[in-house]
């Protein structure tokens, strides 16, 4: 006995060739134009339009925070962002944040406490560890944690990760080894706005 | 008696750079977004997109493929399928790669059958990213359906003894005494069955191929995620009839492996493809639901067996394994061995078999075998401590082996012991109620400490690197092998800074790259050894023409001097009887004249060494877990991993291996699972969200520890690896914490809230 089965489109109705258009981006400080589809995500406009590629794509679903950049400075899931909508918006991404000769803070932290291992989860990481710091809600090990759960690290760098954001966030004075705060900052310290 | 084989302490020097926490030379790169992965290149000309149509049954037969529906979209360029793909190499033998187990490799789009679900079936190609995805998800395919079975516990009948066939496979050890006499007659006895289900790797980067048609005959610049740029060539090569030349593959990072990279992907072979069809650059992306149509941690049900006599010695250990694997090839992983080398006992029996099911073949996964053994016989081993009476660590060191009783050699060295001494005095392991439930924290959550040992291979594999010492004094040196993560660019600048005494900044190490010197893939821990010793063996050729320049210059301070009685420290080349006696090696090059100084290094297993001594790595696990017993949720609140793996090159990148060892044994051990739905023969959780594994806040305070083992016999280096070692012992040392804590001991992975309730 033999079954027959049609894999049916996903979406008969939808447009077959969708017409690009202009699309002009603020990324890292600068305004750039592309033509794109208007479907197309900020992480491929990003990747595959601006030759931005620091953005990671991890998953495409919002699962993973590999494509975590900035947008106005708060943290966003590029890969669920169509980039058509964040035209006038100010985005910044890993690039934007320090180059490989002049290292941002957490950029250095990061390479400082080995905080990543293949390295593909990091520029999500450190944008995802900035938009903490400028959100300046969370100061202890516990809050820095869940705060950077929407980040997936598969090498499992995650105390390293930790210990790395707490130094920045409390501007060097707070120490975490093996996931544990050995140092406490004498004061709450300012957030980084 | 101990066979511990020892070997003199090196003197060390304040300008040593082997064996110092130096950052990551790729670092600065990582974490700026420099570093390029195989998706992110360049090429010349346009780029084109391929994007992938994966099969929704798990066995049938393509009867129609609508193409022509697809093809009519502006800007599709075309679709590809058994229909249309050109007459490729005929034999297996040109599929097989370097890691293939034994069968019939699966050959992508060669034919109509399907054989698992989520097969590739076609790929479409398209002139941007969107409209390729967009083109693969209108493409209509229909298919005759056949019945498929993908139940591993309904189909033990089927199940046959693993055959050999895949290099590093070893067959279980030969039975020895009388098993069943023994385990009945025996006062304190355990049995019990293990079980956990596939598991996928899933790094965080999606396999990928970027192919720049170079406009030159077939010339092309392969970019792939893999973990070995020539396995994946001489794959490529022999499949499309191509020149190393024309198929040069490149891998400068790698988004993490864990064994998924071991093999060449299908994505490589489909990019590949259609780039020699369409004569143009093509990328190929998989999404992340296509990362589970790949290999992954088969399915495996473990029968163990253990008695010990009156005194808590152990008389009789039965390991059996059954796992499944796919139609056409037998991947085999070595399951039970394990049970035979961490314990002795007069009697013991050990099996492995495999069942063939409608299923893609399986693959290594971090640790291969070790991971799936030592979490049923550690879980077991501890089962039995309790029969015993006696403390689950005074029970380990009661069995201690000072021989491999599975091949009854010597190892070379084993440092178990100081892991158990070590870790459990960092744990506080003396503090420990023996008794289940005896413990709990001030918020009244039950407390439960748990231990495990593991053990893993230090093997050599053939590796070769080549060094370039430039007029100005900078060193390169490189080799075609692989960072997933590992650490191996760091690590190969120190060996070859160290051997000729540079410093760091004056040294720069190239990998992944087909024209450099061949290397093995990255796996088996076995990278830091082989490439390490090519790689110091290259500088040592380097060494030799510098001692013989120097001696070329007038009155030259080392003049009769061997190289064997040569030091190259702080940029010098030095006597060692008489330091003072020294030419910088600045001065060396400037008097020569040469632009230049080349060397080859190869490295290589030691036959007779292995024949004489086995080779391992070992480590102790010790976990706290605090568990609700009213939610059933289980937390690691503590983990001590302490590793004896002969010389650390490096402790931060060595260190966070065996963190993300250890994140990953608490993985296996709560969280990872891929659900199997059997009507379908599909995985259902084929994503990030479904498929669970640890965030930042399931981890908490992770210890390591390296006990010092000196070992030049494993290696020529002293080094055994640390790649897999740090994930053993940590899944069945949650479970045991689990017991102590509760009382209830769980046999089946992951320890979900329902097998607590």
């Amino acid at each position: 006995m033999s079954l027959t089965f049609l894999q049916e489109p996903l979406d008969k109705t939808a447009p077959h060739v969708v017409p690009a258009q202009s699309v002009t981006l603020h990324v890292n400080g600068q305004a750039r134009t592309i033509q794109i589809a208007p479907w197309t995500s900020l992480l491929d406009a990003l990747r595959e339009y601006l030759d931005l590629t620091g953005t990671k794509k991890g998953c495409d679903h919002g699962q993973c925070g590999a494509c975590t950049v900035l947008v106005d400075g708060k943290r966003i899931n590029s890969c669920l962002a169509l980039a058509t909508v964040y035209q006038g918006k100010q985005i910044q991404t890993i690039e934007g944040l320090g180059t490989e000769d002049n290292l941002s803070p957490l950029q250095q932290a990061f390479v400082d406490h080995d905080a990543f291992q293949c390295g593909y989860c990091t520029p999500g990481q450190i944008c995802s560890a900035q938009g903490l710091i400028n959100e300046g809600r969370c100061k202890t090990v516990d809050e820095v944690r869940e705060h950077m759960s929407g980040n997936l690290c598969r090498c499992g760098a995650y105390t390293n990760i930790l210990s790395a954001v707490m130094e920045v966030l409390h501007d060097g004075e707070a120490v975490v080894d093996n996931g544990v705060l050995i140092t406490i900052p004498a004061q709450p310290t300012k957030a980084v706005s | 008696m101990s066979q511990t084989i020892a070997t003199p302490p090196t003197v060390r020097l304040d300008s040593d750079v082997i064996g110092k926490p130096i950052n990551r030379t790729e670092g600065p790169a990582k974490v700026s977004g420099a570093a390029k992965y195989a998706a992110e290149f360049d090429v010349t000309g346009p780029l084109w997109y391929g994007y992938i149509v994966s099969s929704p049954v798990a066995k049938g037969k393509i009867t129609k493929i609508h193409a022509e529906e697809v093809l009519a979209i502006p800007g599709v360029q075309r679709v590809f399928s058994h229909e249309n793909v050109p007459s490729l190499a005929w034999f297996d033998r040109a599929y097989k790669d370097d890691v293939a187990p034994g069968g019939s490799p699966f050959r992508p789009l060669h034919e109509p059958e399907i054989m698992f679900s989520q097969q590739p079936v076609a790929l479409v190609v398209a002139e941007t990213f969107e409209l390729a995805r967009y083109a693969a998800s209108v493409l209509r395919i229909e298919y005759d359906v056949e019945k498929h079975n993908t139940d591993l516990e309904s189909s033990i009948d089927e199940a046959f003894d693993a055959p050999k066939g895949k290099t590093g496979f070893l067959p279980p050890p030969k039975p020895k005494g009388d098993m069943n006499k023994a385990f009945a007659e025996a006062p304190h006895k355990v049995a019990g069955e293990y079980i956990h289900r596939a598991q996928h790797h899933n790094p965080m980067e999606m396999f990928a191929t970027t192919v720049d048609w170079l406009g030159d005959g077939k010339k092309m610049k392969i970019y792939d995620k893999t973990q070995g740029a020539p396995n994946v060539q001489q794959y490529i090569a022999k499949i499309f009839g191509l020149s190393k030349d024309e198929a040069r593959i490149i891998s400068k990072y790698t988004g993490g492996g864990f064994g998924a990279g071991l093999r060449p992907q299908y994505q490589v072979f489909l990019a590949v493809m259609a780039a020699l069809e369409l004569e143009h650059s093509i990328r190929v992306v998989m999404n992340r639901s296509q990362m589970f149509s790949m290999g992954y941690r088969p399915h495996t049900l473990q029968k163990l067996r253990l008695a010990a006599d009156d005194l808590g010695h152990l008389q009789a250990i039965e390991h059996k394994a059954l796992a499944e694997t796919s139609q056409f090839e037998n991947e085999t992983e070595t399951v039970v061995n394990w049970s035979a080398i961490l314990y002795d006992a007069p009697n013991t029996n050990f099996d492995y078999q495999l069942t063939k099911l409608d299923l893609n073949t399986p693959a290594d996964m971090r640790a291969p075998g070790a991971a799936t053994g030592s979490f049923a016989l550690e879980s077991a081993i501890d089962e039995l401590s309790y029969k015993a009476g006696k403390d689950p660590l005074e029970f380990r060191l009661l069995n201690y082996t000072y021989e491999d009783p599975s091949e009854n050699k010597p190892f070379t060295s084993k440092r178990l012991d100081d892991c158990y001494h070590e870790g459990a005095a960092r744990f506080g392991w003396e503090k420990r109620n023996p008794a289940p439930r005896s413990m709990r924290d001030e918020k009244g959550l039950l407390v439960g400490w748990g231990v495990a040992a593991g053990c893993w291979d230090a093997s050599t594999q053939k590796a070769a690197a080549k060094a370039v010492l430039t007029a100005d004094g900078h060193l390169t040196v490189s080799s075609a092998t692989n960072d997933q993560g590992a650490g191996t660019y760091v690590i190969m600048t120190q060996m070859a800074a160290q051997t000729l005494g540079l410093p760091m900044s004056q040294v720069t190490f190239n990998l992944g790259d087909t024209d450099m010197p061949a290397a093995p893939v990255q796996g088996g821990s076995w990278t830091a050894n082989s490439v390490g010793a090519a790689v110091k063996n290259a500088c040592q050729e380097i060494g030799k023409k510098l001692l013989k320049l120097a001696q070329k210059i007038d009155d030259s301070p080392l003049a009769g001097v061997d190289f064997e009685d040569v030091q190259f420290v702080d940029g010098h080349l030095r006597a060692n009887e008489d330091i003072t006696r020294s030419v910088a090696i600045a001065d060396v090059l400037a008097a020569s004249g040469e632009a230049k100084l080349e060397a080859d290094g190869k490295a290589g297993p030691n036959p007779l060494n292995m024949l004489k001594y086995s080779m391992h790595s070992h480590n102790a696990a010790f976990v706290e877990v605090k568990v609700d017993e009213d939610l059933g949720t289980i937390h690691v609140t503590r983990v001590v991993n302490a590793v004896a793996a002969g010389r650390i090159m490096n402790p931060k990148t060595a260190r966070s291996q065996v963190l993300g060892g250890t994140v990953w044994g608490l993985s296996m051990a709560l969280m990872e699972e891929t659900y199997l739905n059997k009507d379908f023969g599909r995985y259902v959780n084929h994503n990030y969200a479904e498929y669970h594994i640890p965030t930042n806040a399931d981890i908490h305070k992770i210890d390591v520890i390296f006990v010092e083992e000196e070992d030049d016999i494993a290696s020529s280096i002293g080094v055994k690896g640390v790649g897999e070692i740090g994930m053993l012992g940590v899944a069945a040392a949650i479970a045991n914490a689990v017991y102590h804590a509760t009382g209830k001991r769980v046999r089946e992975l992951p320890l979900t809230i329902d097998k607590l309730l």
